[in-house]
């Protein structure tokens, strides 16, 4: 054997070492690693306890049980989410009357400084009363929500929800650990896409990143919690009006879980076609969080930068909606103009052009979706204080909503595009802008397709 | 104050504990949890001690560094090629024995090692017990006890990374008895690696990513190498092709 120019020393070691290895290298190799450590921990370590050892692997037996996994982790998710509306309440509307209170102030200030009426208009009724509803109607809930997820996800109960799950994905041709890659989706589905890392086959990763999307993100929860709320139960009171909003909160999620899976299954019939390749997932033992700790960091680190996000884009577009709906072509507004020109579509979907507008100007980042809907709304003459959420509710049917435009909002807020933090990553991470168009196109298409349908289907059964 | 810096890397399967040691050291915030696969692009933090400025870098948390995946992929480079100048390895007091597998991989890549064993309060409760200073004498390099969440022995951690960086600490670490076979072929293929690499990278354990036909690793070497061994290219390869 003879090479004249070779390319790289490297290439015809590794073809020599190729010739000497035989088919099991590398489990001799991994297993003479296990067995020095097996001999090594053998001399150093010790069992006092022998019980204590199987704890996690009891309340693992219950917990990830064929019989108990999924009602119990329903369970779960019915609770954080019950409490989180029944608690967020109370403290909204506490929030809402103290900004409304400051608003008489800031009013009679303004009054009393001769202000023009563009000023007080741009800087009270914009910035202020937008930001004051963004503000009540988002921190409450999340106050709430995100410590008792954090509470979950340190205790270790997160990776059983994936070892549940990781059947179904395997039934739907997709990688165990994309049910690991969901789960985080919950949080954030830009930091999600990140996570796929784990999984080692490019078709599977695929097939994580493009349907990430379908779970709803800290940006998404607060929209899908308040309108479940407004509008999902308003037949019921007190307790079972909770209950009731809970529950549709909670069918919302399982709904994007279909998706999901529906969505891996066709994709890897189809595109991305393949077996899915076998691993073991490992289950981490669970620990007692740092209860003070992770709540008060939970609360800071995530509704802080969640509503600071919020806030920080709410602000200047509350004083942009305010400047779009007062300035004049004819007799119509230029916010009003735009929000027309989109009504036809948007009617179809069972939503208005502002909604549809708000979830355009909102693909930066989905905690602000909601923001800039309100600041159409309250610039368009429907001029409300901020008082209740009664009165939250008034903006709302005063547009001409029905609980169909509310569940088409939360469907289409489930489904829609993924925002533009998570679009980059997607492209950083697949390196391909047709990918990165695909994860941006399959949703929306999903997101129109189910809304549309919805809404004819409900009207057409005349339930509405 | 000096204005060297000290690079510090720290490995570990998930959900060691890594992350609640890397914001202690740096102060930083990093999102924690009970959560494989949380970190999977490392992050950098900075910090002093005793006047030395440490930059200490979280790389994702895996169970092997045999390029499976892309975290363990990145995990394994930045030991190879970042070189940095101590290795901790986090291993979780619970499952030690688990834990193992990866620092004894570790421990083949380079001999700046330190072993921190954490969640030692964890253990104690579960009644676990383990001899640090025997594991210390095994493993070759020194063991540290600390339980990252209660900031229990992290002088004691700072002071070994200090030791190590001052060049107080000789470390020896554990050669891995492989199979009869496996070390004929190391025997084989040692001298040649270190004619191409020299003391660069560890030979054996190239040897025997080369035997576990690691291609991702070959290419990470070709690029690497790319200007450094033109000269000795041709040389060496008719070397290895008239041992063919």
């Amino acid at each position: 054997m003879r090479v004249t120019v070779p390319p790289n020393p490297f290439d015809h070691l590794m073809k020599y070492a190729q010739t000497l290895s035989n088919g099991d290298t590398r489990e001799q190799i991994v297993s003479a690693i296990f067995r020095t450590s097996q001999e090594i921990c053998n001399e150093t370590v010790t069992y006092t306890k022998p019980s204590k050892q199987y704890e996690t692997e009891r309340l693992d037996r219950i917990v990830t049980s064929k019989l108990w996994g999924f009602p119990i982790m329903l369970a779960m998710l019915a609770v954080v989410i019950y409490l989180t509306i029944a608690g967020a309440n109370i403290p909204s509307s506490m929030l809402a009357n103290f900004f409304g209170w400051i608003e008489g102030y800031l009013t009679f200030a303004f009054e009393k400084l001769h202000a023009p009426d563009w000023l007080y208009g741009i800087l009270v009724l914009g910035l202020y009363r937008g930001t004051a509803w963004v503000v009540s109607v988002m921190l409450p809930p999340m106050a709430i929500f995100f410590p008792i997820f954090a509470l979950l996800e340190n205790y270790g109960y997160l990776p059983r929800v994936a070892f549940n799950m990781d059947r179904l994905f395997k039934k739907s041709g997709a990688h165990g650990k994309q049910s690991l890659t969901m789960a985080m989706g919950f949080g954030c589905n830009a930091a999600a896409i990140m996570s796929t890392r784990i999984i080692e086959s490019p078709r599977e990763r695929m097939l994580a990143i493009l349907t990430n999307n379908f779970v709803p993100c800290n940006g998404r929860w607060p929209t899908l919690i308040l309108l479940a709320s407004l509008f999902m139960a308003a037949g019921y009171t007190g307790g079972w009006k909770t209950f009731v909003t809970a529950g549709v909160v909670v069918a919302m999620v399982l709904f994007g879980i279909v998706v999901t899976l529906t969505v891996s299954w066709v994709l890897s019939k189809t595109a991305l076609r393949g077996v899915p390749t076998h691993y073991t997932l490992e289950l981490p033992p669970y620990r007692r969080p740092k209860i003070w700790d992770t709540i008060v960091r939970a609360t800071l680190d995530k509704s802080v930068y969640v509503l600071k996000r919020a806030v920080a884009v709410a602000a200047p577009a509350g004083v942009l909606t305010w400047i779009l709906a007062n300035i004049h072509i004819g007799n119509t507004t230029v916010l009003a103009y735009i929000a027309h020109s989109l009504d036809p579509f948007a009617h179809q979907l069972g939503l208005d052009g502002y909604i549809l507008m708000a979830f355009i100007l909102g693909l930066p980042a989905n905690e602000i979706v909601l923001p800039i809907l309100l600041m159409g709304y309250l610039s368009t003459g429907a001029l409300t204080e901020v008082d209740s959420l009664h009165d939250l509710k008034q903006i709302f049917l005063d547009h001409g909503w029905t609980w169909l435009t509310a569940l088409n909002m939360m469907l289409f807020s489930l489904l829609h595009y993924p925002c533009g933090t998570t679009l980059i990553n997607i492209y950083k991470e697949t390196k391909s802008k047709k990918w990165t168009f695909i994860a941006f196109a399959l949703p929306t298409g999903i997101a129109i397709a189910v809304t549309f349908l919805t809404t004819h289907i409900i009207q057409w059964l005349g339930l509405i | 104050m000096t204005t060297n810096e000290y690079t510090i890397a720290l490995a570990g399967n998930p959900n060691t504990g890594k992350s609640t040691l890397f914001n202690l050291l740096t102060g930083l915030r990093q999102h924690t949890g009970n959560w494989p696969g949380k970190t999977v692009v490392h992050a950098e933090g900075f910090f002093t001690y005793k006047d030395k400025q440490y930059k200490i870098i979280d790389l994702p948390g895996t169970y092997s560094l045999y390029s499976n995946s892309a975290d363990e992929e990145v995990a394994r480079d930045f030991i190879i090629f970042e070189k940095p100048d101590v290795t901790i390895v986090v291993l979780d007091a619970t499952a030690l024995e688990r834990n193992l597998n990866l620092a004894l991989q570790v421990l083949e890549m380079t001999n700046r090692v330190i072993v921190c064993v954490n969640l030692m309060d964890e253990a104690k409760k579960k009644g676990i017990r383990i001899d640090i200073a025997k594991l210390a004498k095994k493993l070759g390099v020194p063991v540290v006890p600390i339980s990252a969440r209660n900031e229990e022995g992290i002088d004691e951690l700072l002071d070994t990374i200090d030791l190590m960086i001052r060049g107080a600490i000789q470390t020896k670490p554990i050669v891995i008895p492989y199979s009869r076979s496996i070390e004929e072929k190391i025997a084989k293929l040692l001298p040649l690696v270190k004619e191409i690499v020299g003391d660069k990278y560890p030979a054996r354990w190239i040897a025997l990513r080369l035997l576990d036909g690691d291609t991702s690793l070959l290419d990470a070497l070709k690029q690497e190498n790319h200007h450094s061994f033109k000269e000795v290219a041709r040389y060496a390869s008719n070397r290895s092709a008239k041992s063919v």
